[in-house]
């Protein structure tokens, strides 16, 4: 395979129950992952700067190094829960080239001397599931793996898929954040250390094993390097899961799947942990760390929902929050209690009811945009897990970028473009089989 | 070396807004809006960790916790 070339991931995806072990191997050479040298793979994974493709990017050679140096028999899970509706990156990835995952997970159980391996996939993904149930008798038959990889349905829910969670969900418990530390690479499943991966990141690390550090790095950005999936979603007029050079410019990606950035009423980055970008400065990023670290976005778990022209930024907001806010786990008082009140508040000014409240009128603390300003302060860091973070986090953005817009609906109440359909797909909503990319 | 004082850190799991370490420890937990105390993770004052200890005790759910600073191993450093 050329190392310019994309796509990388997707080369061979067979849409129509995923590509078997014979095309597979026949695409991506015989390389089997018991032959790998588990220091030479650690060292290629860290030279090629692959970093976790789950939303967080922390460096993966590092996550295996410290996994394999315990006392401890480590554990390897592969996460392909993928509890943000938005993202279809990991489901597609996992029904479509299901070995090249499995491949990753051999190699990681490789490198970090695993005695076990799970394979967490989302319970509402069943031609992944499906997929994967047969890729796994495949390699059975053929005896391709040193460790049986257990599938594992994870429930759906938003947390459900946070690292804690699957221990949890694995120890025999539900799918809710434990309090950390311990940290799951400490002690995770059954007490032993377990290293946790995206399925993209795996994905990635079988192709490294292949073809090396160099030519991962053959495309994307020397900070950020290699390809990456995303979800394109929203006023595009072909939505759908995407592999892209690392670096590529947010326009470019948006105006091939058919949309156009300046006709635009922002982008979603991220996924609804994410950041809002108004148009502007849509057209200036590229979609690596560097770029989008300056605007204060990252490219998270790869959804790039772009917001028609015609919809309402406020609106969407709320929304997302509101559905954001049903999905705590309930463990938390700072994220039950203030993710509620954030979402409360933030719909008395989308539909009028905080109607003439700010402003210098009254009290400081009646002007219900100051108080959730404070609230995302405040609330920030306060669970056992990343969930309000990643909430507030979006609040924070969409008052940022949509300042005006808040203002106004303070001010006048609802706009005319209130009342349309939510352009993302929220569960709750009814919105992920009409969304479904 | 003297180690460095203990940090507070609250268990958000555990903590059913009680209240109590705010009463014991009010300079160095303040509520929120809904009962639920913040902390800052800097280390404690000297002379407070012993009111800290007791907040940490009196917890009904024992989700104050107070932990270790980055003492030990600033001394494991320091006699290399």
């Amino acid at each position: 395979m050329s190392a310019a070339a994309l796509p990388r991931l997707l080369a061979g995806a067979d849409p129509h129950g995923g590509a078997t072990l014979r095309a597979h191997l026949d695409r991506h050479g015989l390389a089997a992952p018991t032959e790998v040298d588990p220091k030479w793979l650690v060292a290629e994974v860290e030279r090629a700067g692959l970093r976790g493709r789950g939303g967080a990017a922390f460096p993966t050679a590092t996550k295996l190094a410290v996994v394999g140096h315990g006392r401890r028999r480590p554990v390897v899970v592969a996460n392909g829960s993928e509890g943000e509706p938005a993202s279809a990156k990991d489901a597609t990835l996992l029904a479509q080239v299901p070995h090249l995952v499995l491949d990753g997970l051999a190699l990681a159980v490789v490198a970090t001397g695993a005695g076990s391996a799970h394979l967490c996939v989302a319970a509402g993904a069943p031609a992944a599931r499906d997929a994967l149930a047969a890729a796994l008798a495949e390699r059975a038959a053929a005896g391709r793996d040193a460790v049986a990889a257990e599938l594992v349905a994870v429930p759906d829910g938003y947390v459900s898929g946070e690292e804690s969670a699957l221990v949890h969900l694995l120890n025999g418990g539900r799918a809710v954040p434990t309090a950390v530390p311990p940290r799951p690479f400490e002690r995770g499943v059954g007490g032993r250390p377990t290293l946790i991966q995206n399925v993209e990141t795996l994905a990635h690390v079988a192709l490294i094993a292949r073809h090396g550090a160099d030519w991962h790095r053959a495309i994307g950005t020397p900070h950020d390097p290699g390809s990456a999936l995303v979800t394109l979603r929203g006023a595009v007029a072909r939505p759908g899961v995407r592999e892209i050079a690392l670096g590529t410019s947010l326009e470019s990606l948006v105006a091939h799947g058919g949309g156009e950035l300046a006709r635009s009423r922002g982008v979603l980055l991220g996924g609804y942990f994410g950041t809002w970008l108004d148009p502007t400065e849509a057209r200036r990023v590229t979609l690596d760390a560097e770029s989008l670290r300056t605007r204060g976005a990252s490219l998270g778990c790869g959804v790039v929902a772009v917001l028609p022209a015609d919809a309402c930024p406020v609106a969407e907001t709320v929304r997302i929050v509101r559905w954001l806010a049903g999905e705590s786990a309930g463990q938390c008082g700072p994220c039950v209690f203030g993710l509620a009140a954030i979402a409360d508040a933030l719909e008395q000014v989308a539909d009028g009811r905080a109607r003439g409240r700010g402003f210098g009128r009254g009290r400081r603390g009646d002007d219900p945009l100051a108080r959730v300003r404070r609230w995302c302060g405040e609330v920030a860091g306060r669970g056992a897990c990343r969930h309000p973070d990643g909430a507030v986090r979006l609040v924070a953005s969409a008052l940022k970028t949509f300042d005006a817009d808040f203002e106004d609906h303070l001010r006048n109440g609802p706009c005319g473009a209130c009342a349309r359909p939510s352009s993302f797909p929220l569960p709750q909503f009814g919105g992920a089989l009409e969304a479904a990319a | 070396m003297r180690s460095e004082p203990p940090r507070l850190r609250v268990d958000p799991i555990a903590c059913t807004a009680h209240g109590l370490c705010a009463e014991l420890l009010p300079e160095r937990v303040r509520l929120d809006d809904w009962g639920y105390p913040i902390v800052d993770g800097a280390p404690l004052e000297p002379e407070l960790v012993a009111h800290a200890r007791r907040a940490a005790a009196a917890c009904p759910t024992l989700a104050l916790k107070l932990e270790a600073g980055a003492g030990a191993r600033a001394t494991t450093r320091s006699t290399r």
